[in-house]
């Protein structure tokens, strides 16, 4: 665990974002905390190459620092959305999904109020040719658009997703799609 | 503040670009129209800043503020913004 205010990170081989309502959700999800001290290095991590994900309110500050492509913004019916989500495997050719099957559908819980996915005409287009969508929704919840609930980096070494994989770890928590999302990153070290 | 410091206001608004879905305008639109309030086509919810800065002169305040603007009232994804210098 490394807090928010230091400025250099120790020798990793994984960056992890949790989730988390960060500053309370305060100007935009994720805005305050992508100016942390700590964030410059994690920009510097990522402009090494350096693996990272970003989940939810991680994804959020991800985009914020314009690691990844995108804005995060209230779902179209206002509410705060928890639900088990049915999502779609739409790259299997990152450190993170490599261990599923393309278009593949698993399940993995998401708990937001800022998941809508929002990227502009000309700019999704070169997501999509990059092949940056990593996530769609089966059955969109909250109006992303071309039903994106994660995406990589041009390098492929940086995920952002909405959905929460670390809630998906145990056959008790109703799914185990999260952990093959583990695991595929320890295949691939 | 020093001595050679002045006062600068402004205000600096945040809207939604076009094209950026925006529910919370599109209810407080419904229910002007549901409450007969007037007859509105659209609505736009956005942000208002009130900031105070203290600078040598007007140019530094504007370069300031145009900063603030910039890396972190607005995401350029979905928002943009104007500002204006207000004198209380």
């Amino acid at each position: 665990m490394i807090w928010h205010k230091e400025t250099t990170l120790p020798k990793v081989d994984l960056v992890v974002l949790p989730g988390g309502f960060s500053y309370g959700d305060y100007l935009r999800c994720g805005a305050i905390a992508a100016k942390s001290p700590i964030m410059k290095a994690v920009k510097n991590f990522y402009e090494i190459g350096g693996f990272i994900i970003g989940i939810c309110n991680g994804f959020q500050i991800l985009t914020e620092t314009k690691i990844l492509p995108g804005a995060l913004i209230p779902n179209t019916n206002q509410k705060f959305i928890c639900k088990d989500q049915d999502l779609i495997v739409a790259n299997n050719k990152t450190f993170f999904t490599s261990n599923f099957e393309l278009n593949k559908t698993i399940s993995i819980p998401i708990a937001h109020h800022d998941g809508q996915y929002f990227l502009n005409g000309p700019e999704i287009e070169e997501l999509e040719q990059n092949e940056g969508i990593v996530l769609k929704y089966r059955d969109n919840p909250n109006g992303s658009i071309k039903d994106i609930a994660g995406v990589c980096s041009k390098n492929k070494r940086v995920i952002g997703m909405m959905p929460h994989p670390e809630r998906a770890v145990d056959k008790e928590l109703g799914s185990v799609s999260g952990l093959r999302m583990f695991e595929s990153v320890i295949s691939n070290f | 503040m020093t001595i050679n410091e002045k006062v600068f206001k402004f205000k600096v608004e945040v809207i939604l670009k076009k094209g950026v879905l925006d529910p919370q305008g599109e209810a407080i639109k419904q229910s002007i129209n549901i409450n007969s309030l007037g007859n509105i086509l659209d609505v736009k919810q956005g942000k208002l800043f009130e900031i105070t800065a203290s600078s040598k002169n007007r140019e530094q305040a504007i370069k300031e503020v145009e900063r603030i603007c910039a890396d972190l009232l607005t995401n350029s994804v979905i928002e943009e913004f104007t500002y204006y210098e207000v004198s209380e």
